[in-house]
């Protein structure tokens, strides 16, 4: 037993990988939901949403040839789900990044067991994000107009100083970035399951999407480096993606939008989000695919106890935006909080206050961070209470400062499918790359192994 | 002043013809790349299922010198992001909003900010693409477990001082539980 080893033992340090497990059965065991011939419940899961999804093309189709006055949207509130959708499934990508760089540079090992299914997660939430973006528009064909590329419509440029424009280069950095953090770790994974490969297709499926990778060291230390650069450039693109994404509401002059706690707000409010959902997919994922000598009852409750500590952040965020409200003097501001809590839309407020602020309370107790149905069902409850978030912001707009253009906003069929059709997308894509790329990270949870560190130095 | 050094950018060699010895744990490939080293044979490699901490030493392969590339790369994108919103704004198309200044920078911030890190972390990924010589389909791949669980020692031709049966008792004295001579032509 090494040194280290004793250490962890002695300090009642939990092992980051269980059961014993030699370097050999890391490989078999990630390696084999890749191999085997998808179960049951896979292709039932798979069809269902893969169905949904289909659905929801068909009804984005028809949406776009009728116009979107079959929408719920009207002149007071003029975007709808659309907008709830894009900063909620964009705060829900935050957590895959913050896992793969943020926990990387704080050297915590736990994240090697999670992290290579958050990046896919916030690869497919932040498409579907985009894709609500370019949607909410209503001309999703004129979408490449948001980008500045010389045209022969005059000296025609974008207005780089519309939160608008800033979304999409947040956005499309975002997206192209995380994806080549993503791809580049997938890289040496994918080569070992090429050399695992025993029928032809697969053999030369993952030659392909392996680049040729060997395993050389010298290419190893480049790689080592790059994936520090690209953590080091995520973390403040985490912060600075959802940061313009509460511009698009803070630069405006609405009372209740216009302020300066926007940006932490929602940077606290993805990444709570975002971790919900991570535990969601990671109980399902440790179930179905038995990796529970990766993902340990320790990686969960990490994740649940960073949950609660974001829920607390959002709450502290809830109270200070009244407080600030009543204590600014000014009485379109109050107004806008009073009927945020009491108006027609209170019964959303309520709901987001007791499923962001009270339902993670729970993780207080150690004995339910460890209980799986507990965290299970708080980890949905999130999810449920992050989207109301989103609602009662885009709420306050039904009443500005006006009676006169005050308006209710309902939503109709359309806006629902188009809400259902988020997840089915999501869900799609995450059940796809289930099959054909590991779940876990295959070399990064070896460098992490216990019985490995006594050769680290 | 600390200045960039061309072995920092060392790149991947293909492995044509050498010798090749498989060990089975990161301690005995740690032990086999400082004897090698010492040996000095020019172009050695290791190959890893995973990064092993201080093989880097034993090889005495420097530090990758890729941040010189990002941030260099991040200046580029920096200036690209100040100089565009600029030239189009104040010059090519001037547009009047709100009374602002037609050079109101503050707000170029956000796009600036993106720009860099998108020109820095694009730029060092297709540095490194191109130091490690990856994509390459066809690449040859010497031993299936190599990506797996155990450890590669290469000796390639091209080393100084090559010597086919020295090279290959060398690296079974080291503990090599596998030692293969290995030619092009009996390529897979």
């Amino acid at each position: 037993m090494s040194l280290t080893q004793a250490v962890r033992d002695k300090l009642d340090i939990p092992d980051l990988v269980t059961g014993g497990k030699s370097l050999k059965d890391v490989t078999v065991d990630i390696a084999k939901p890749n191999e085997d011939f998808p179960t049951k419940l896979w292709w039932n899961t798979f069809l269902l949403v893969l169905t949904i999804t289909l659905i929801d093309v068909a009804i984005i189709g028809y949406l776009f040839y009728e116009g979107l006055y079959l929408l719920g949207i009207n002149n007071p509130v003029g975007w709808g789900f659309f907008v709830v959708n894009f900063v909620f499934w964009i705060g829900i990508g935050h957590a895959g990044t913050l896992i793969s760089a943020v926990l990387f540079l704080f050297r915590q090992g736990w994240r090697t067991g999670i992290n290579r299914a958050a990046e896919a997660m916030t690869i497919f939430a932040v498409l579907v994000a985009a894709s609500n973006l370019i949607l909410h528009v209503g001309r999703p064909w004129l979408g490449f107009w948001l980008f500045p590329y010389p045209n022969e419509r005059g000296p025609l440029w974008v207005n780089f100083r519309s939160p608008l424009i800033w979304d999409t280069f947040a956005v499309s950095t975002y997206l192209s970035i995380s994806m080549v953090f993503w791809y580049l770790g997938l890289i040496p994974d994918l080569a070992t399951l090429r050399d695992r490969a025993t029928e032809t297709w697969r053999k030369n499926l993952y030659n392909v999407l392996a680049f040729g990778w060997v395993g050389s060291a010298r290419a190893w230390s480049h790689l080592e480096i790059v994936s520090m650069i690209l953590a080091a450039l995520s973390t403040p693109l985490v912060l600075s993606v959802h940061t313009i994404v509460s511009f698009d509401f803070a630069v405006s002059i609405l009372p209740g939008w216009h302020t300066t706690i926007f940006p932490p707000y929602f940077v606290a409010g993805a990444i709570f989000s975002g971790f919900a959902m991570v535990v969601t997919l990671m109980v399902i994922a440790r179930e179905v695919f038995n990796l529970k000598n990766y993902i340990t009852m320790k990686h969960l409750d990490n994740m649940n106890k960073i949950m609660m500590v974001t829920g607390l952040i959002v709450g502290l965020a809830y109270g200070t935006e009244f407080f600030i409200a009543w204590y600014s003097g000014n009485e379109y501001e109050v107004f806008a909080f009073w009927n945020r809590a009491f108006g027609p839309y209170g019964w959303a407020y309520f709901i987001m206050i007791s499923c962001n602020v009270l339902s993670p309370q729970v993780f207080w107790f150690r004995k339910l961070r460890y209980n799986i149905p507990v965290m299970f069902v708080a980890s949905l409850v999130v999810n449920v209470g992050m989207w109301f978030e989103r609602f009662v912001i885009m709420m306050t707009l039904n009443r500005d400062f006006l009676p006169s253009s005050w308006a209710m906003y309902t939503p109709t069929l359309f806006d629902y499918a188009m809400l259902i059709g988020t997840f089915g997308i999501f869900f799609t894509l995450f059940l796809l790359w289930c099959r054909i790329m590991p779940v876990i990270a295959i070399a990064e949870v070896k460098t992490v192994m216990p019985q490995k560190e006594g050769a680290h130095h | 002043m600390y200045l960039p050094k061309l072995e920092q950018f060392h790149k991947y060699k293909e492995m044509d013809e050498g010798v090749l010895g498989i060990f089975e744990t990161p301690e005995a490939i740690i032990h086999a790349a400082e004897k090698a080293n010492e040996k000095d044979y020019k172009g050695f490699d290791c190959i890893l299922p995973y990064p092993v901490h201080g093989i880097d030493e034993a090889m005495g392969t420097p530090r990758s010198g890729l941040p010189w590339v990002t941030f260099f790369a991040g200046i580029f994108g920096c200036t690209i992001g100040i100089l565009f919103q600029y030239l189009t704004h104040a010059y090519d198309w001037p547009l009047n909003i709100s009374g602002k200044s037609l050079n109101a920078w503050f707000a170029y911030v956000p796009i600036i900010f993106e720009l860099t890190v998108f020109s820095a972390g694009i730029y060092t990924v297709a540095t490194l693409c191109f130091l490690s010589g990856i994509p390459k389909a066809t690449r040859r791949i010497l031993h299936p477990d190599l990506t797996s669980h155990r450890f590669g020692l290469w000796i390639p031709k091209s080393a100084k001082g090559y010597n086919e049966s020295e090279v290959v008792s060398f690296v079974k004295g080291l503990g090599g539980s596998e030692v293969t001579v290995v030619k092009p032509e009996n390529q897979k």
